[in-house]
């Protein structure tokens, strides 16, 4: 079946109309561009066809992108020379866009060419965009859910089919920046002004403005300004005095922001700069290499992976047991304290009733309040509609009676962390509701397990971890207790689908995933300043390495009385066997300094009154000096990598990650981990097992057993076997 | 081996680098003959007494490009037998012809060069020529580039100057450029600039703010800071490439830093047998030079690896040296080099600097090793050693003693 279909009116215009079947949204693959080019050559021969328009079949869309399974295909066939295959691919990519914007014209002339409209329907993104970018005009319809732009950069690519070169020569380095460096996309509107797109038309009036545009166009409309004659970058190219600044800039500030540890970018302005010094066409080809060189980084096939492939997959409910839909239609939240507050804006957001439950009523409105000055702040900044604002208000209601949760089909109890309390919640939220709701909780430190045994119906017990603030953090934290039943665990991820989050589905055991390795990561921080490393180098070795906050500003940020709280219960669980006095006479020492983080004005930070960091503290320093011999950078980033990694290869040796691509997933999405890795196992794959035990055996032998490397990871260091290898589930081996 | 001498060695006054200068008038070929004139002239020499004229200068664009050597030796006195070699270390660029002067009359290739260099900073505006590692993002990135400010400020940082330290600097070279001005030590160095008819335009170094204390200072904004820690945030970068700092210090200004000015220098290095033949006395024997590579991000460190590197190769020891001449490009710059060598004050840069009398970047190496050497006459050294920060992470040194 085709992906492209061609027709031509009566005025003497060829439509080529983007369908691919089975699809609600089209995205290109090799094939695709074949039929393409062969309709773009019969119309440019067709001697009765005055001009063309291409557009697509799908409502509110012209397409999503790229085929990314198509760039792992283009690799592979090239046999012992990927980079050629990718290359080529991409240079007859480069061919089929610059034959349409040529469209048959004189070369010496600029005269004869064929005029192409692009007609989008709606959402253009990626090579959807790219393809419209190579035509002489582009129309969109105006729809304000319609998004243009390229995103590529997200999964640690960039736009390589001419999207960079063309928008660059377009409206300048500086002004195409946010979309090829920060992946910046735009509603039609939005994005006509910005210059990305000619037209907006009502989505009736779509085609037929298209095919007025082509039949009127004269030769001057068909020439792209790089194909005049004197063409200079707006904005002035790298040795222009203006472009000049411009581009120290740029490196500076993409060196900074990615701390030097994300190709694609790189690759990116190489490509701007380096295009920048040619013609046009060689601009394309030189824009092909470094995408070629980018893709060949295992860098972005394991993002590609991570961020793109697999967290679709479980968004899409590759973990979800084989029982009939569970869509949530009312949900009952209890307590309504920041995190109860959070779930019900998105719930609400989601267009899911919501009963939300306090002890007192001024509590339960404070917490329906947060949505309503969440919407506020929507509206002030033109993201939200007044409308959008009043029916999310209107599915919440804030009451303190447990009767108003009748008719729920999920309690999501978020109260204080105290099992007594949880209990006490469980029992009355189950009296109030019919034996067929879910009961799930919150928490984030207590066993489900242990919390199940307040309910009544233990098997419909779930544990849902929603991280802070719920309505920006992207991943839910599922967790099955020992008696939880597939039905709740569909539950779980219905709901989470419905409010558009990443789940994972992780089995009961202390701290489940995320926070299991996110504290040994704040753990291994603190050691280091208690063993007088200068603390700029914990917190920026961190960074260096990818991870968004050092470990001594995360552990502010989530308040020092919190750690030492869990400190102590982990203490109280362990006995003798456990491991983190070092660290807790740090943690101990600030608390009673009243040092508790961001919150107390003081923690390893110093902070001004507006809560705004002014430096790594003096008094920290002064309790633990620096030491005469300072680690190395590796060393250092090493430590606060393994504390990380290690404890992700135990949760699946202990059966709480039963699918790496939820730790890979959850770990880039729950805490931030270094996102250019692609995830905990996609680091040891690329490192490789033999590797690791290499740096493990180091870091054991220098700092103790924490970093001994598990029995698993050995075995497969033995084995020369890779995680993805072993345990990826068949579909997700491919990617 | 040969030895290199010094028989010679000029400057001409140092104009302010802005369009209201008193050399902005003056173009790079005609300064940079007027040298060569001057130089010859004072030498008795014959229009083609000399192998090769070696001209540093740094932004060969413009008027200063097409190898500017040529074009001034063609403008000059010279004859055309005398060819023209254009060079650029940046900062040391004049100093670094010398040494390539020097070693070759040492390895015998030519009895007598005329070294030097010029830079009309008014009129050929610093880095209009462009520089692939500020521009080049492969290069930018891999190697954290970041403008000389900021690499001074992180030498600040990384080695403990405060702002006061570098303000005392300032004072102090404005109170030394004032004072050796106006006991006449720049007289027999400093070459007036003149007109086509004779008349004068300029006779002093127009740069200098000798009133300047540390009051005045204190009310100057850091320069970099902005460019540091907001836009583009150069600041982040430099804790890439030195983690173990927090954040940088900004320390720097305009009135603590080098000052942009046109200007041009030139030395005549010859033989001994050269000296013979034109009836000439050799000045100052060429001991040793160097040259280094250094980390590019602070940039600025090179005098001292330089330095340490000279002196081992002559088999020196810094107790040896006499007097310094370290370029002020920066105040830090200068600090580090006292600091790690434990260095007197009062042996170093005696008659001021550039942070007085500025730095016109091409002719600076150049200029600096002949106010060493008349130094050295006036106050009976026996050894002095000019060395310069460059650019890009580089660093050059010259070790002469007298004869």
């Amino acid at each position: 079946m085709a992906d492209f279909h061609y027709d031509t009116d009566a005025g003497g215009v060829a439509t080529i109309t983007w369908d691919m079947p089975g699809r609600s949204m089209n995205v290109l693959s090799f094939d695709a561009l074949a039929e393409l080019d062969a309709h773009v050559d019969t119309a440019l021969a067709d001697g009765a066809v005055r001009g063309i328009v291409i557009t697509s079949g799908k409502a509110g869309s012209f397409a999503g992108g790229m085929d990314l399974n198509v760039l792992a295909r283009l690799r592979d066939s090239a046999g012992d020379n990927p980079a050629a295959g990718i290359f080529e691919g991409v240079m007859r990519m480069h061919a089929v866009l610059r034959k349409i914007e040529r469209a048959g014209m004189d070369p010496k002339t600029l005269k004869g060419a064929k005029p192409i409209a692009c007609a989008l329907p709606g959402t253009a993104m990626g090579i959807g965009y790219e393809l419209a970018l190579a035509c002489h005009r582009i129309f969109a319809a105006d729809l304000p859910k319609a998004r243009i732009g390229l995103p590529e950069i997200m999964v640690g690519l960039f736009p390589g089919a001419g999207g960079t070169t063309r928008l660059v020569r377009k409206m300048g380095a500086m002004a195409a920046s946010p979309y090829l460096l920060e992946g910046k996309t735009l509603a039609p509107a939005k994005a006509k002004s910005a210059g990305l797109i000619d037209e907006v038309t009502d989505p009736a009036d779509l085609l037929r403005a298209a095919k007025d545009w082509v039949l009127a166009a004269q030769d001057a409309d068909c020439v792209k300004p790089w194909d005049q004659k004197g063409y200079k970058m707006p904005g002035g190219a790298p040795y222009h005095p203006a472009g000049f600044m411009t581009f120290v800039g740029a490196s500076a500030m993409v060196n900074g922001s990615t701390k030097g540890v994300m190709p694609a970018p790189k690759a990116l302005l190489s490509a701007v700069y380096e295009g920048a010094l040619v013609p046009f066409d060689t601009a394309l080809r030189i824009e092909a290499r470094w995408f070629t060189h980018v893709v060949m980084d295992p860098t972005s096939g394991a993002m590609i992976r991570s961020l793109f492939l697999n967290k679709q997959a479980l968004e899409k409910g590759a973990r979800r047991p084989d029982v009939p839909d569970q869509t949530v239609r009312k949900v009952g939240i209890l307590g309504a304290g920041m995190m109860g507050a959070g779930i019900a804006l998105v719930s609400a957001q989601a267009g899911i009733e919501v009963v939300l439950i306090d002890r007192d009523q001024e509590a339960a409105e404070r917490g329906r309040a947060y949505t309503e000055g969440y919407m506020d702040k929507g509206i002030a900044r033109r993201k939200t509609t007044p409308e959008q604002k009043e029916a999310a208000l209107s599915r919440i209601t804030a009451s303190t009676d447990y009767a108003a949760l009748d008719g729920c089909d999920l309690v999501i109890e978020a109260v204080f962390e105290d099992p007594g309390i949880k209990a006490e919640a469980t029992r009355l939220a189950e009296a109030a509701t019919g034996t067929e709701c879910i009961l799930a909780t919150n928490t984030s430190t207590l066993p489900i397990t242990e919390l199940a045994r307040a309910s009544q119906r233990p098997e419909q017990y779930i544990g849902i971890h929603f991280f802070s603030p719920v309505e920006k953090m992207a991943l839910v934290e599922i967790i099955k207790g020992k008696a939880t039943a597939e039905r709740a665990v569909a539950k779980a991820l219905d709901f989470v689908r419905q409010i558009r989050k990443t789940p994972i589905v992780v089995n009961d055991a202390r701290f489940f995933y995320a926070n299991r390795c996110i504290i040994p990561y704040i753990n291994e921080g603190i050691r280091m300043v208690a063993e007088g490393t200068v603390p700029a180098l914990v917190e920026n070795a961190a960074k260096l390495v990818g991870m968004p906050l050092g470990p001594l500003q995360l552990v502010d940020e989530t308040s020092i009385d919190l750690g030492a709280k869990i400190a102590r219960a982990t203490k109280a669980a362990m006995g003798d066997a456990y491991p983190d006095a070092a660290v807790d006479e740090v943690l101990f020492w600030m608390e009673a300094e009243g040092r508790l983080g961001r919150k107390a004005g003081a923690g390893f930070y110093d902070y001004d009154e507006a809560g705004k960091r002014t430096g790594l503290a003096a008094a920290v320093k002064a309790r633990y000096p620096e030491a005469d011999a300072q680690p190395d950078l590796t060393e250092v980033q090493h430590r606060l990598l393994m504390a990380q990694v290690l404890e992700a290869v135990r949760a699946l040796e202990d059966g709480v990650l039963t699918d790496i691509r939820e730790g890979d997933v959850g770990a880039i999405l729950g805490w931030g981990f270094a996102p250019w890795s692609g995830g905990p196992f996609s680091w040891l794959d690329r490192i490789g097992a033999a590797r690791a035990v290499e740096i493990c055996t180091g870091l054991e032998a220098a700092h103790g057993a924490r970093f001994r490397a598990p029995d698993l990871l050995r075995e497969m260091a033995e084995a020369g076997e890779t995680f993805y290898g072993r345990f990826a589930p068949p579909a997700a081996a491919a990617a | 081996m040969t030895d290199a001498y010094i028989y010679d060695a000029i400057r001409s006054p140092r104009g302010r680098g802005r369009k209201d200068g008193a050399l902005h008038e003056v173009t790079a070929l005609k300064l940079s003959a007027d040298m060569l004139n001057a130089i010859r002239a004072r030498g008795g020499l014959g229009p083609d007494a000399v192998e090769d004229v070696i001209w540093g200068n740094v932004t060969q664009i413009g008027e200063q490009g097409g190898c500017l050597a040529r074009s001034a030796v063609l403008a000059s006195d010279l004859g055309e037998k005398v060819p023209g070699l254009s060079i650029n270390r940046f900062c040391a660029s004049g100093l670094e012809a010398v040494n390539l002067a020097a070693n070759q009359v040492r390895a015998g290739a030519g009895a007598a060069y005329i070294a030097g260099g010029v830079e009309m900073m008014s009129r050929v505006p610093m880095s209009s020529d462009g520089a692939a590692i500020a521009v080049d993002p492969s290069l930018a990135m891999r190697q954290y580039f970041v403008p000389q400010g900021i690499s001074a400020d992180i030498i600040a940082t990384l080695h403990g100057f405060s702002r006061a330290d570098a303000d005392a600097l300032a004072v102090r070279s404005q109170q030394r450029a004032q004072a050796a001005w106006d006991a006449g030590r720049f007289d027999r160095s400093v070459v007036p600039v003149h007109d086509i008819n004779g008349l004068p335009i300029l006779e002093r170094d127009e740069h200098m703010r000798p009133g300047t204390d540390m009051a005045a200072l204190e009310a100057l904004k850091p320069a970099f800071k902005d460019i540091g820690e907001t836009m583009p945030g150069f600041d982040q970068l430099a804790l890439m490439k030195y983690p173990q700092l927090e954040r940088v210090n900004h320390i720097h200004h305009a009135g603590n830093s080098s000052g942009i000015v046109d200007g041009a220098a030139a030395v005549l290095i010859g033989s001994r047998r050269f000296g013979e033949a034109n009836g000439l006395t050799p000045r100052a024997r060429i001991r040793a030079t160097a040259k280094i590579g250094t980390d590019p991000t602070i940039m600025l460190t090179g005098p001292v690896p330089v330095t340490e590197k000279i002196l081992r190769e002559a088999g020196m020891d810094i107790a040896d040296i006499g007097l310094f001449e370290v370029n002020e490009a920066f105040a830090a710059v200068v600090l580090r080099f006292m600091q790690a060598f434990g260095a007197d004050p009062d042996r170093v840069n005696v008659n001021g600097g550039a942070i007085a009398m500025g730095h016109p970047l091409g002719a600076t190496g150049a200029m600096i090793l002949g106010t060493l050497l008349d130094e050295m006459e006036r106050a009976d050294l026996e050894t002095g050693l000019a060395t310069l920060c460059v650019a890009s992470g580089m660093g050059a040194a010259t070790i002469i003693e007298r004869v």
